[in-house]
């Protein structure tokens, strides 16, 4: 049995609608017109303990509506849920005594009060006993490298900081199941790797399911092993990352420098994307022609200074995917 | 229920308003001052016609001063904390905690409201109770309760009135989370409460016709009944049947608000993405 198992999931919100302007506003007033809003059209999927699992999609793809019906905050307008053998908005008080949560617009902590006194009041809220309490938030502030903060105010840290501060609270409790909703959102880059690589050593080593939403194509790369594209409220593609960029961007780029003048250079199944004096951008498809081969093909002909291969950007696969299947935001 | 999470959930709300020493000190001389008018008003009444009133002039005193040491204790307004976690969608966090969702609030209002009322009320015992009788001002001051029983019957009194008003606030914080604005709530709170729990004036001072009315609606059980039960005006049966009403409208308006709690979570939406 999976540990979490979504069928058939559908959220529609309603929306009041009117017409612009004052005359709009008052005409409002008297009558309300109503428009439903598929925030989820159909989402099916399942995760097994122990995986790492990240849904990304464009803005308003219903990533974020999926993290709130599988956290138990909102209630799906149809369809079945259920975590751990759970309905997480019918149970939801022994659910939620059971995941972690990071919204990474949001803050969970108490802004006025020193951090440690947030770690003390949520230990006392999920009732966790004192010496386990002891021993989990001194792991955790160890790994996040907290110490130093513990004594201040939370609306002093900065963002990197406060997220840090942020993932302790979330796990305090020991949870099997942890959702990240845009945990890296705003964060420099040392930040983010230290998130991911905290996410990353939290699923390895101490096993907990991880579930993230993300914009950042970095933090799929390093940290997902299944990616869960959606798009409009519909699930588009469920499997490794690299499946997905084969299947919408199988091309490679080969940058060459050359020694004098760039050449022409026509070969079936490659193209020249970009050129300057000196140097060539080439696409090919390794499927028609091995990477060996094209690269032999011009150092036998020309003198080359350099030469390196690479796949298309992240950023650009997806980007092409969600044009593929017009999942762009309405 | 376990009782851990819930005191947890008042210390977090008492302890952040502790913090703020400044408004204690303003809220303090606002009610320090408002005090000393109504007393003056009072004053000028009981000079022209003192035959006509309910209650003696010293108790009239004691009332205000009992009422402005209090005023924090009073339900009329809801917790602006609330009105901004629903406006930005902090509220969803609310969700997730292992609470009984009714219970968290109730002991987040009541954390909110006496940190904001005890240091008033320590204050305002040390300048209305015993700064004014060393200055010669005996007959302005604030009294002690009247004799042994009325002090033990405060006690239940104050407990209850406590009570109630965080079950009030509480439906008002509910109310607040359907609206995600807390001003039309506070525009119809505010009168109510200022006017019906004898905050305004102790009730006795309406129309006799109203009184009926007046004597068993509920916020007569913030202000009027257990500041009469104070100095003895209420007292024997009559001070136990004050009790019995504050409690049993405690019990009926936190069960108005689990069930609208129940009702607004059911549709609720986290604002803001």
């Amino acid at each position: 049995m999976p540990q979490i198992l979504v069928e058939a999931l559908a959220k529609t919100y309603r929306v009041a609608e009117r017409a612009p302007g004052l005359a709009g506003a008052l005409s409002g007033l008297v009558r309300r017109r109503w428009r439903a809003v598929h925030a989820l059209a159909d989402i099916s999927f399942s995760l097994e303990a122990g995986e790492l699992l990240a849904f990304i999609g464009p803005n308003g793809a219903g990533k974020s509506t999926t993290v709130k019906i599988l956290s138990g905050i909102l209630r799906p307008t149809s369809g079945r849920v259920e975590v751990g053998g759970l309905v997480p908005y019918e149970d939801r008080v022994r659910h939620v005594a059971r995941i972690g949560v990071v919204f990474g617009q949001r803050s969970q902590l108490w802004w006025d009060l020193p951090v440690i006194d947030g770690f003390d009041l949520l230990a006392d809220i999920y009732r966790v006993e004192a010496e386990r309490y002891r021993r989990r938030r001194d792991e955790l502030v160890a790994m996040l490298r907290l110490e130093p903060l513990l004594d201040q105010p939370v609306r002093q840290l900065s963002l990197g900081q406060r997220m840090r501060a942020e993932f302790a609270a979330a796990l305090l409790h020991d949870p099997a199941i942890l959702f990240l909703d845009e945990p890296t959102i705003g964060l420099d880059a040392p930040s983010k790797l230290a998130v991911r690589d905290f996410v990353r050593r939290l699923n390895r080593e101490q096993g907990v399911t991880v579930l993230l939403t993300t914009h950042d194509m970095h933090d799929v790369e390093a940290l997902a092993e299944r990616v869960i594209v959606i798009g409009q409220g519909r699930l588009l593609t469920d499997g490794p990352f690299e499946s997905l960029r084969a299947s919408v961007l199988a091309e490679r780029r080969l940058h060459i420098d050359f020694a004098d003048a760039a050449p022409e250079v026509e070969m079936p199944g490659v193209t020249v994307r970009a050129r300057s004096a000196r140097s060539l951008e080439l696409a090919f498809d390794p499927a028609k022609i091995p990477t060996p081969k094209l690269i032999a093909a011009i150092t036998a002909e020309h003198a080359v200074d350099d030469i390196h291969v690479e796949e298309p950007a992240i950023e650009e696969v997806i980007a092409r995917f969600y044009d593929l299947h017009d999942a762009g935001e309405a | 229920m376990p009782v851990r999470p819930y005191l947890a959930a008042f210390r977090a709300r008492f302890q952040l308003m502790l913090q703020y020493r400044a408004a204690a000190l303003a809220g303090f001389a606002t009610q320090l001052w408002w005090g000393a008018i109504r007393i003056l008003v009072f004053a000028a009444f009981y000079g022209v016609n003192a035959a006509a009133a309910p209650i003696s002039f010293t108790d009239a005193v004691t009332y205000v001063w009992l009422g402005q040491a209090l005023l924090a204790l009073q339900p009329w307004s809801a917790d602006p904390e609330i009105g901004q976690a629903v406006r930005t969608g902090g509220v969803g966090y609310d969700r997730l905690r292992p609470l009984d969702a009714h219970g968290y609030w109730y002991a987040r209002s009541m954390g909110w409201m006496l940190a904001r009322a005890l240091p008033r009320a320590v204050l305002m015992v040390l300048a209305a109770g015993i700064v004014l009788p060393l200055v010669g001002l005996g007959a302005w001051a604030w009294r002690p309760p009247s004799g042994v029983t009325a002090a033990l019957l405060f006690v239940p009194a104050f407990v209850l009135l406590t009570m109630l008003g965080a079950a009030i606030l509480t439906l008002a914080n509910v109310i607040v989370a359907a609206s995600l604005n807390e001003r039309g709530v506070n525009a119809i709170l505010t009168p109510l409460v200022i006017v019906f729990s004898g905050s305004l004036l102790p009730l006795d001072f309406y129309p006799d016709a109203w009184r009926p009315f007046l004597h068993v609606q509920p916020f007569a059980g913030l202000v009027d009944i257990p500041f009469r039960i104070y100095f003895a005006d209420l007292k024997g049966s009559a001070a136990l049947r004050g009790l019995a009403l504050q409690a049993g409208w405690t019990l009926a308006l936190i069960g108005l608000g689990r069930l609208a709690m129940e009702r607004v979570m059911r549709r609720l939406e986290m604002q803001g993405g």
